[in-house]
């Protein structure tokens, strides 16, 4: 060490005053506030672009939660010759209803008050409503009903600056004429999948989206709470622990979609469980899920302080005792943290789910686990697949409910974290 | 009377033998009694519940599946099966319909034969429920019985019932292995199968991909997938990171040494939302928003654009993961000993080249790990790609042309018309295989750099 080199020292001492040294400093402090501009910039940037995404979002799909509907006089009294109220109100009323044509009914009565092809100005569900109403009022039997229908999607759109001039200049005249009025769209949030945008819902999907999320939540909460506690407090350190170890890390940054190809390959192809069901879509986010709840649970554990373990060892508890009784209570605020963080993370995941197939058209809610059905994210791509124009706000409407949805789950995660979470 | 009927009248006697071998140890804990027992009263409950319900709940998982067999040979077995067709197709759609007649999820029917089976679906199913059940409850009597003769003042219930729950947690941990096991074994098994039709060389050198329209019988010149290889790297490591490294990195470094404390309370959530955003939703802002402006700009500076581009597919995900870079530089950049920084700003230094010529460089290893699981995360994505970057397998370093991705291919091959058999589908194993090997081997050696660096500090 003692060879190093001499530094060469400069023998002027520095001139502060000197212009150039001057010209120097302020380039010096202009490169600072440079970086640091366009540190700030970088920022605004990536806040900006996130803003842009919402701000996009709602402003498309705001407008999917309201439909147009058109006011028609419908007369269903002739029906009364083949139906009763009686009938209505037996257990079997929709099988009976199932059996009138309702379409034909519309269709009638709304090229007769709407003129030539008037009928197309309603949406195909409209036959729907009609019946609907039937069956809440038996009384329209007896006399003539006035009714709002949903109007098919080029007037909705029309009705909400989107659609061509000639059609706009159609709904400005029936607005002018008191026959149209725009409300919320119930059948939105009460509706499963359809082929007419005027008619999409979104609850098929939601509760697909519930019951997979409950499938998951019940395997990967429990595998993932026992294995994080059998890797913090007791494994011996072997080569079997290191390997747990590892699989763990590494199953947390394996692509979601290979997890998707492991769905099809064991539980469709080996297991032959029910294509496009809750239950193979619940486990095969469960295995997505538990490694994060795992990782998440060994931090919480890790964080209860030796003390508390000293103590309940020292007044006669057994090892599992000392964690069930006291490690795992207080451990407890930082694993459900992490668990709804992970199953955030599951409720917006598309591409395993696509995989085992729950990309069908499902046009009713599923009524178990293991009938066919469809997940949130997955209904969006879906729809964003679809040319309709009516399908770009249902599309982002969707995208509005599962954010709201993720939102709700993250501010619970933070709530918790925030009312629980004890520094030792 | 199904089996999650049964399974919860196993558990319900369960609860009733924890009562009972409860009461017979507080029994036995009695003052009167000279010797105090070894174990809570509680753990004897527990001891006689366990051996009353886990053998019998094991018992009905086996019977769930050995069941169904059962059941479709006695109903094949049977003279009103006889006349049954042959074809296999129709003869599963028949008992399909019988079954669902005789367990009420159907009402209405097509083949008249499932009219006729139905009633001896309905016997069947009957017949070995209730034997099901029976040999249930037979298990959970005997376990419980058995168990609760042992119980004595001296018995070690405790101890027991916790080597019970020790091997429950071992079970529980060892699930991550056999799903490690089971991704690997079912990617190689179904790669295997693919390879034994294309040659690996091919698939892994070749410049045409066309699995669509390869004719049946011949895979030649339909399965090289190098397109799919530079289009991934293309869009995830390229395009994607030339956007989130400088503004991830800026990001960090801004919140870490310049922000102040409430700014940076309000930021870093912020940031971290972009993260939390499903992918799907990036797609079709990708798709509805991103692409068309991009393809305008494309063909106003005269390129030939296509509105399914690889810059808008990789700005996209470039955004989204800018809070994983950021969160890693962050970390490294914390991890800097304060040493450091207070020399290189005691010697005169300001904050921009303290930052530029110690921290940075200092805390290079740790962003350059992070910077390789944002890789690594960016070529695994999946919706942004399939929803923005297109389908055509085009070899090109232009920005503005359609590429396509592995797991693009991924999802198309696996989702149309479905034969096990084929090279189509088997080929998405083979994608899948070597998109599990990349980002393993991606995540392996982040992970080893940033340890490395950790312990040079510690």
């Amino acid at each position: 060490m003692s060879e190093a080199a001499p530094i060469p020292v400069d023998p002027t001492p520095t001139d502060w005053r000197d212009p150039a040294m001057q010209k120097r400093i302020r380039r010096r402090y202009r490169a600072e506030r440079r970086f640091k501009l366009i540190g700030l910039a970088s920022i605004l940037l990536s806040a900006g672009f996130l803003a842009f995404l919402l701000v996009s979002m709602v402003a498309n799909g705001m407008s999917g939660f309201s439909r147009t509907e058109l006011r028609l006089d419908v007369d269903l009294r002739p029906l009364a010759a083949r139906l009763t109220p009686q009938q209505l109100a037996a257990p079997n009323a929709e099988d009976v209803l199932a059996q009138i044509d309702f379409e034909t009914i519309m269709r009638t009565a709304a090229d007769a008050q709407y003129g030539e092809r008037g009928s197309r100005l309603f949406s195909p569900s409209g036959r729907l409503v009609i019946r609907d109403a039937l069956r809440e009022d038996p009384g329209l039997l007896a006399r003539p009903a006035q009714l709002w229908l949903p109007a098919e999607t080029g007037i909705d759109q029309a009705a909400k600056g989107h659609g061509p001039p000639e059609l706009e200049a159609r709904y400005r005249q029936l607005e002018g004429e008191g026959r149209s009025r725009v409300s919320f769209n119930a059948a939105f949030l009460g509706g499963a999948d359809a082929t007419d945008p005027t008619a999409v819902g979104i609850w098929g999907a939601f509760k697909g989206s519930l019951l997979t999320m409950a499938i998951t939540l019940l395997i990967a909460f429990p595998i993932g709470v026992l294995s994080a506690v059998y890797l913090e407090e007791y494994a011996p350190r072997n080569r079997w622990t290191d390997m747990i170890e590892v699989s763990i890390n590494n199953l947390a940054a394996v692509p979601s979609i290979i997890f998707g190809l492991l769905g099809l390959a064991i539980f469709l192809q080996v297991m032959h469980l029910p294509r496009s069901a809750p239950i193979v879509g619940g486990l095969t986010l469960a295995l997505m899920t538990m490694p994060v709840i795992v990782i998440a649970g060994r931090n919480a554990i890790k964080a209860v302080p030796p003390s508390i373990r000293d103590a309940a060892l020292g007044i006669g508890a057994s090892r599992i005792q000392v964690v069930f009784h006291h490690v795992l209570p207080l451990a407890l605020p930082g694993i459900l943290t992490g668990t709804i963080i992970g199953m955030s993370r599951a409720l917006g995941e598309t591409a395993p789910a696509l995989m085992i197939g729950m990309r069908a058209f499902i046009a009713s809610p599923p009524g178990g686990v293991s009938d066919p059905a469809t997940l949130l994210p997955v209904q969006i791509f879906l729809w964003s697949d679809e040319v309709s124009r009516g399908f770009v706000e249902k599309t982002s409407a969707a995208i509005i409910v599962l954010l709201v949805l993720l939102l709700a789950m993250n501010g619970l995660a933070i709530y918790l974290r925030n009312k629980f979470e004890r520094r030792w | 009377m199904s089996v999650p009927v049964i399974a919860f009248l196993v558990l319900g006697l369960g609860f009733f033998a924890w009562l009972g071998a409860r009461a017979k140890a507080a029994a036995l804990a009695a003052p009167s009694v000279s010797r105090r027992p070894h174990s809570l009263p509680g753990y004897h409950g527990w001891y006689v519940a366990l051996w009353a319900v886990v053998p019998a709940l094991l018992f009905v998982a086996l019977w769930a599946i050995l069941s169904e067999r059962l059941i479709a040979d006695t109903v094949l077995q049977s003279q009103q099966a006889a006349s049954l067709p042959a074809l296999d197709m129709q003869r599963a759609a028949i008992l399909a319909e019988a079954r669902g007649l005789a367990s009420g999820d159907s009402i209405r029917v097509y083949h008249e034969q499932a009219q006729l089976l139905a009633p001896v679906y309905a016997r069947a199913i009957s017949f070995y429920t209730w034997l099901g059940l029976g040999i249930a409850l037979l298990i959970a009597f005997a376990g419980g019985a058995f168990a609760y003769t042992r119980l004595s003042p001296h018995f070690r219930a405790r101890t027991r019932v916790e080597r019970i729950v020790m091997a429950l947690l071992l079970t529980a941990s060892l699930i991550a292995i056999l799903t490690t096991l089971g991704i690997f074994l079912s990617l190689v098994f179904e790669s295997v199968r693919f390879f034994s039709m294309v040659s690996p060389v091919e698939f892994l050198t070749g410049t045409a991909w066309s699995p669509q329209s390869a004719a049946p019988g011949s895979t030649e010149g339909a399965f090289g997938a190098v397109p799919l290889f530079w289009g991934t790297i293309f869009i995830g490591a390229i395009i994607a990171m030339i956007v989130a490294i400088p503004l991830g990195l800026m990001s960090a470094i801004y919140l870490t040494q310049y922000a102040s404390p409430r700014v940076r309370a309000w930021m870093k959530p912020l940031l971290e939302i972009l993260a939390g955003v499903p992918t799907v939703v990036y797609g079709y802002f990708a798709a509805l928003t991103v692409a068309p402006a991009i393809r305008d700009l494309g063909i106003s500076l005269g390129i030939p654009a296509s509105t399914e581009s690889a810059l808008a597919a990789g700005l996209v995900m470039g955004v989204m993961i800018i809070p994983f870079v950021s969160s890693m530089a962050d970390d490294s950049i914390a991890a800097v000993p304060q040493a450091m920084r207070d020399g290189s700003l005691a010697m005169g230094a300001t904050k921009s080249e303290t930052i530029k010529k110690v921290l940075v460089p200092a805390a290079l290893p740790g962003v350059v790990g992070g910077v390789l699981l944002a890789v690594s995360r960016a070529i695994g994505e999946t919706m942004i790609v399939v929803m923005a970057a297109g389908l055509a397998a085009n070899l090109t370093a232009n920005p503005f042309a359609s590429v396509t991705t592995v797991t693009t291919q991924i999802v198309q091959l696996l989702t149309g018309d479905q034969e096990f058999d084929s090279p189509k589908t088997l080929a998405a194993f083979a994608l899948g295989m070597v998109l599990f090997l990349v980002t393993l081997a991606l995540n392996i050696v982040a992970l080893r750099v940033v340890k490395k660096y950790r312990e040079a500090y510690e």
